[in-house]
């Protein structure tokens, strides 16, 4: 058995498997299929200030090898979860962070304040990437100045760690990766969702009814690992890929390309037990190739 | 009522007409309790482009030989590679999801109304309001009687009368411009009906002029099919709710339906 253990700043995870925020809900709908426990981490759902209802529907679209969504962070908010949720959680002994979102950077602020107050809660995940909320979301992920003034403005809230998830809709994300760390960031997970579009040719309408959305699945896990390499060589901070990982493979090339831990997403909803098959796989993968830690292939990509 | 996956094995694949297959599983296991209106989320196996499960409807339970069948109907790549799986292959199978439809104890007359392939939600259903003795009247509608389908089971569990479009079987016309949603409407004491959604609606909206109680199965395009995604979601009185955990069976008075 090797080490899976690894470090994102202050987290220790036994493991480096975490969960992609809005695709494993608050861990309990997990829990008739797996001990939740087992993984190395899990980010909860998009969490505002405010509760919010989300897009309209239709808010998902299956495309090839992919589904685009447009759910539009629906969540109960900061309170509701720092009162009703929370307390639930408790009873998870891993890694559970927050994935924190806002409209403005007051309302950034606020949340991350209400979560600092949580003592099980290891860390936030900055979501300044999502492509399905009008204000907000993206809109301060898509540029230099707009990533530091909210990144920093959170640090000076937030004295845990600070993971920022970056918009892979950008032109150098190389830029923004160090944008982050100037603001404060930790660590960097990456990527979120691609904006894309689905169009029934019957109805000669969108299938979504907000019209774009955000493509996640195993179509875009190409362009996940390219931008993990480019942000692994800008920066400093430790690195948590996200993208298309649907087993092990995929996330050992996710750690070649220089990230410490990854995050599964869609994989979660076809197969729920996904990522123990990912953690054993990850141990095969190290055992059969004689390394003893998975930190002897982090950014070890030969070229 | 815990949550499962499980390959379940392909012990016969009926083919009904030119889009509709019957599937039947086996596990190997004892069955979870299964309650009428609930549905399970196959994977699509040996499919290039079709990453998603496909939700469906359990059309009937046989806890002795431990089987669940699948009324399939082909609407895309998924479903073609679902509804033509061979005898003895594995199907990774999640099961059961969702809620169920009210059984009351008590002998009520209850109409169930079923239109295209939401019919396959309504065998076990009339089976489970036939065994608690409630008196169940069953209404089908289709374009035309090739599209009808398992009318001899359905007779098991109570009197079936027919509506078609093109009058091949049953009354000509739709579910609606049946006597049973019409004139005979007030012996009902509640209406459950799962198929098209202008369907589901007009039925709604004669339950509701007649202060009838009545449930409506929804279907909508999901990702999980566990509460997690948040896609499948519908308006009602309490705000966005999941398909696939809140529903997918709703009463109408919880739904913000124009009716």
């Amino acid at each position: 058995m090797a080490d899976l253990s690894t470090t994102i700043h202050k987290l220790k995870l036994k493991n480096p498997v975490l969960t992609a925020s809005g695709t494993f809900g608050y861990g309990v709908e997990f829990d008739d299929f797996l001990d939740v426990s087992m993984l190395g981490g899990i980010v909860v759902k998009g969490t505002t200030i405010h509760p919010r209802q989300g897009n309209q529907y239709p808010r998902m679209a299956e495309t090839a090898s992919g589904m685009l969504n447009s759910v539009g962070l629906q969540n109960k908010g900061a309170k509701y979860f720092a009162s009703d949720i929370y307390p639930v959680l408790t009873k998870y002994n891993t890694n559970i962070l927050v994935n924190v979102s806002g409209s403005t950077i007051e309302e950034y602020i606020s949340c991350a304040e209400i979560i600092n107050e949580l003592d099980h809660i290891s860390g936030i995940e900055l979501n300044i990437s999502c492509p399905n909320v009008k204000e907000g979301g993206m809109a301060f992920g898509t540029s230099c100045a707009s990533i530091d003034a909210v990144v920093s403005a959170v640090r000076s809230v937030y004295n845990k760690t600070m993971i920022v998830k970056l918009s892979p809709n950008v032109t150098d994300i190389g830029e923004l990766a160090k944008a982050a760390v100037s603001g404060g960031a930790d660590g960097l997970s990456l990527i979120n969702t691609l904006l894309g579009m689905a169009i029934n040719a019957e109805t000669r309408k969108p299938v979504l009814a907000t019209v774009t959305g955000g493509l996640s699945g195993p179509a875009i896990k190409p362009v996940a690992l390219r931008m993990v390499w480019e942000v692994a060589k800008a920066v400093n901070v430790p690195i948590i890929g996200i993208g298309g990982i649907m087993n092990a493979t995929d996330a050992i090339e996710f750690f070649l390309a220089g990230a410490s831990a990854i995050q599964v997403g869609t994989a979660n909803y076809i197969d729920p037990l996904i990522t123990l098959k990912i953690i054993d796989g990850i141990d095969s993968y190290l055992n059969r190739h004689n390394y003893s830690s998975i930190s002897n292939i982090v950014g070890e990509l030969q070229m | 009522m815990r949550k499962t996956v499980r390959n379940l094995k392909v012990i016969s694949n009926l083919r009904l007409n030119d889009n509709h297959h019957l599937i039947q599983l086996q596990s190997s296991e004892p069955l979870e309790t299964i309650f009428p209106g609930q549905f399970a989320n196959l994977l699509v196996e040996n499919s290039a482009i079709v990453l998603l499960r496909r939700p469906f409807s359990i059309y009937s339970v046989d806890y002795k030989e431990n089987t669940v069948s699948f009324f399939i109907k082909i609407i895309g790549e998924g479903t073609r590679v679902l509804a033509n799986s061979p005898v003895g292959n594995f199907i990774s199978t999640m099961f059961p999801l969702g809620n169920s439809f009210t059984i009351p104890n008590e002998r009520e007359k209850i109409l169930v109304v079923g239109g295209g392939s939401g019919v396959a939600s309504l065998m076990i259903l009339s089976q489970a309001l036939c065994d608690n003795s409630n008196e169940v009247s069953i209404l089908i509608g289709a374009r035309s009687s090739t599209d009808i389908v398992s009318l001899d089971q359905f007779s098991r569990y109570g009197e079936v009368f027919t509506t078609t479009e093109d009058g091949s079987s049953g009354l000509k016309g739709y579910v609606t411009d049946h006597p049973l949603l019409g004139a005979q409407i007030g012996r009902f004491s509640r209406i459950y009906t799962c198929g098209p959604e202008p369907m589901m609606k007009a039925v709604a909206q004669r339950a509701n002029l007649n202060s009838i109680v009545c449930e409506v199965s929804l279907e909508n395009t999901m990702a999980c099919g566990f509460g997690v995604c948040l896609c499948c979601i519908t308006d009602t009185t309490q705000g966005h709710k999941c398909v696939c955990t809140d529903g997918p069976v709703f009463n109408i008075n919880d739904l913000k339906w124009q009716i």
